[in-house]
């Protein structure tokens, strides 16, 4: 290419290769590492069987979520099974130096909750850990994405690991967006239109009025999601947004740092005319608040629509079929009315305090729907202050809902919070996989504001009837 | 963790003729409960495999004794979404050393290079004809050659190239692994550390 412009993804890649393999992989440099105690164990224990130490302590951060109850934490984990899982993340931390926010730390929550929000995920940063939504953190206009047991050594012992450099895509979406449409909904809609495997290969940068109107709460949001239409990652170009969220917090840079970090943060931007390899645009216009019917995120449309044919989607129809009859539904029925028995709230797609702001909107002056059984779970003991700090809590109590401890909780039902055999949940987090939020829970992905709209009324109801 | 190094692998395989089939069907996330690698073979496909009550659901393929092999042939976009790497230690320590499909989700892609098993992506028609031969003949062998880089029908002897770069296919021919690699760059990536803004 004959001219010098470069995308956001480029700048913030090409600065972190240490090494260019011929046909092969680059050697990438990883500046911030989360773990947690589901896929670390393994990878500290060949750490040992190598003989090797932990080259950067600083660089990694350690945080109890996917395995962790959801009430009484303060009480020893029941399971023998996830008591010892947070017993060796606790064991391996304190081994080798690294920070660690276990169960009854006042800082503890989801990964890619309590990263942000304690200022540890920063702009232009390179950021990995053994999960897959670490996606989240390109909110910020990170590379960031999840990697295996495998990378999770590598980094431990080198702070590097080797990735061929994905392709990139553009998602502009531009105009107003309608009532009750949330950056949930803008991801499932953006993710039904890629479908699931739509990006994969490619990273992405979302841009457009849209994203640069949202809140870095929304942000996280969508980035969360870029995985599940196949992306390792998506980002948003940091800007005041960016800065005001980070600006003041706990491990944020201060004084000098911070000048010298911003001017840096400004030049963090895709160059007009730079080249990517795919682009789409949609118009915010068309967003409808989401809901999915089927067993992938891509199976989503929106909740005023019938449940398309299987001619009307991509794949074969042997798959759609087995989808459609592990959900319990049928072609072109309508996903209004259809009964709920569970709601969940929470996640790293939606656990922040802004999510919780928006199903309290909908739940003030209502109740819980008597054959609904809610879990309310905030993404770190931060948001659980912030919910009471603003009265919400009040809200939801009145309402006859009860607060949980964070974690990752019903998302992907490793601790008790399991939705039972043929149950329909609508869930605020981000799969709905066969078998997901517990064997033969049937999962419908959708926003806070669909999640409360379900909760009151006890069925799939659009949230626009109730504002 | 070393691994057996690979090169031809000629075996029947088993069909999952199933598109999108994502990690949570692979292992489910209450088998990630181990501290350790072992017996994760056992809860490959569990939902699949097995009832509720742990009978063997008889119309899986795996609890079909007519197919076995070190060769799992899967419908397109295989793999996608978690980055467990146990999805890919089941499938490996289950006994197969090769997953063939048209697609695969990246970060499943990568962990099975990391741990040995080798992802062999063919043309949707080529993925066709793979399980129609199976299904003509469940004891229909493939032929995996990595050096070559092709994947033959042995009955026919109807083949396809796959791609895998150099680096990695240097590793699964020797059983190396990055780590190996890594260790022997470490000034380089200390020098590269220091330079670092934060």
């Amino acid at each position: 290419m004959s001219n010098q412009t470069s995308t956001l993804f480029d700048k913030v890649w090409d600065s972190h290769v240490v090494r260019k393999i011929e046909d092969g992989p680059d050697v990438f440099f990883i500046d911030r590492h989360f773990i947690h105690e589901v896929t670390s164990p393994v990878a500290f224990l060949g750490l040992e069987s190598r003989n090797v130490g932990v080259i950067y302590p600083n660089r990694t951060f350690a945080t109890a979520d996917h395995n962790t109850p959801t009430i009484n934490q303060h009480l020893p984990v029941q399971d023998p099974l996830s008591a010892k899982q947070l017993d060796a993340l606790e064991t391996n931390s304190a081994k080798y130096g690294i920070s660690h926010w276990g169960l009854g730390n006042a800082k503890n929550g989801i990964v890619h909750v309590v990263g942000p929000e304690n200022g540890i995920t920063l702009p232009g940063m390179t950021i990995v850990c053994g999960d897959s939504h670490t996606s989240t953190h390109g909110a910020f206009g990170a590379i960031a994405f999840g990697i295996g047991t495998s990378e999770v050594e590598m980094v431990l012992s080198s702070q590097c690991i080797m990735q061929p450099k994905p392709k990139k895509m553009r998602v502009n979406v531009n105009g107003k967006l309608g009532k009750a449409v949330t950056p949930k909904d803008v991801t499932l809609y953006i993710i039904s239109k890629l479908t699931t495997a739509g990006a994969t290969g490619y990273f992405v940068e979302y841009a457009g009025n849209v994203f640069e109107n949202m809140s870095m709460e929304g942000r996280m949001t969508v980035c969360n999601m870029s995985i599940e239409m196949g992306a390792r990652g998506g980002m948003i170009a940091p800007d005041q947004t960016t800065f005001d969220y980070i600006n003041g917090r706990d491990q944020a840079p201060k004084g000098e740092k911070w000048d010298k970090a911003l001017a840096y943060w400004k030049t963090l931007k895709t160059d007009e005319g730079a080249v990517f390899d795919k682009e789409y645009n949609f118009d915010a216009a068309d967003i409808e608040p989401m809901i999915t019917y089927g067993t992938n995120p891509g199976m989503g449309q929106g909740i005023s629509r019938n449940i398309p044919t299987s001619g009307e989607v991509e794949g074969g129809k042997a798959t759609y079929d087995k989808s459609l009859n592990y959900m319990g539904f049928h072609e072109n029925e309508s996903m209004l009315g259809k009964k709920i028995d569970y709601v969940f709230i929470g996640s790293c797609t939606n656990g922040r305090i802004e999510d919780f702001r928006a199903f309290a909107s909908i739940v003030k002056g209502r109740k819980k729907a008597d054959n609904v059984t809610a879990w309310v779970v905030p993404g770190s003991h931060i948001v659980e202050a912030q919910i009471k700090e603003e009265g919400i809590l009040d809200i939801l109590t009145e309402a006859g809902f009860e607060l949980r401890q964070p974690g990752c909780s019903a998302c992907l039902a490793m601790n008790d919070d399991k939705i039972p055999a043929g149950k329909y949940a609508v869930s605020t987090s981000n799969r709905n996989f066969e078998g997901r939020q517990g064997p033969g829970a049937r999962t419908l992905l959708a926003s806070p504001l669909v999640a409360a709209a379900a909760a009151v009324t006890g069925m799939v109801t659009d949230p626009r009837d109730l504002m | 963790m070393a691994y057996d190094k690979f090169t031809i692998l000629r075996s029947t395989a088993v069909p999952l003729p199933i598109e999108n089939v994502d990690t949570d069907q692979i292992i489910p996330a209450r088998f990630l409960k181990a501290t350790k690698r072992e017996a994760f073979g056992d809860n490959l496909f569990r939902d699949w495999r097995y009832n509720g009550d742990d009978t063997p659901k008889a119309d899986f393929v795996l609890n079909n004794p007519i197919y076995s092999g070190k060769i799992l042939v899967g419908g397109r976009n295989f793999g996608s979404g978690s980055s467990r790497e146990h999805a890919a230690w089941a499938i490996y320590d289950y006994g197969f050393r090769c997953v063939v499909s048209s697609f695969f989700a990246d970060i499943f892609k990568g962990n099975s290079l990391n741990i040995g098993i080798l992802p062999v992506q063919v043309s949707e028609e080529f993925l066709d004809k793979i399980f129609q031969a199976i299904e003509a003949d469940p004891h229909a062998e493939l032929e995996i050659n990595l050096p070559e880089e092709t994947i033959t029908l042995v009955a026919t002897g109807e083949k396809e190239s796959f791609d895998i770069n150099g680096y990695k296919k240097h590793n699964m021919i020797n059983g190396f692994d990055d780590i190996d690699y890594l260790q022997a760059m470490k000034n380089e990536i200390t020098e590269f550390e220091a330079a670092r803004l934060y």
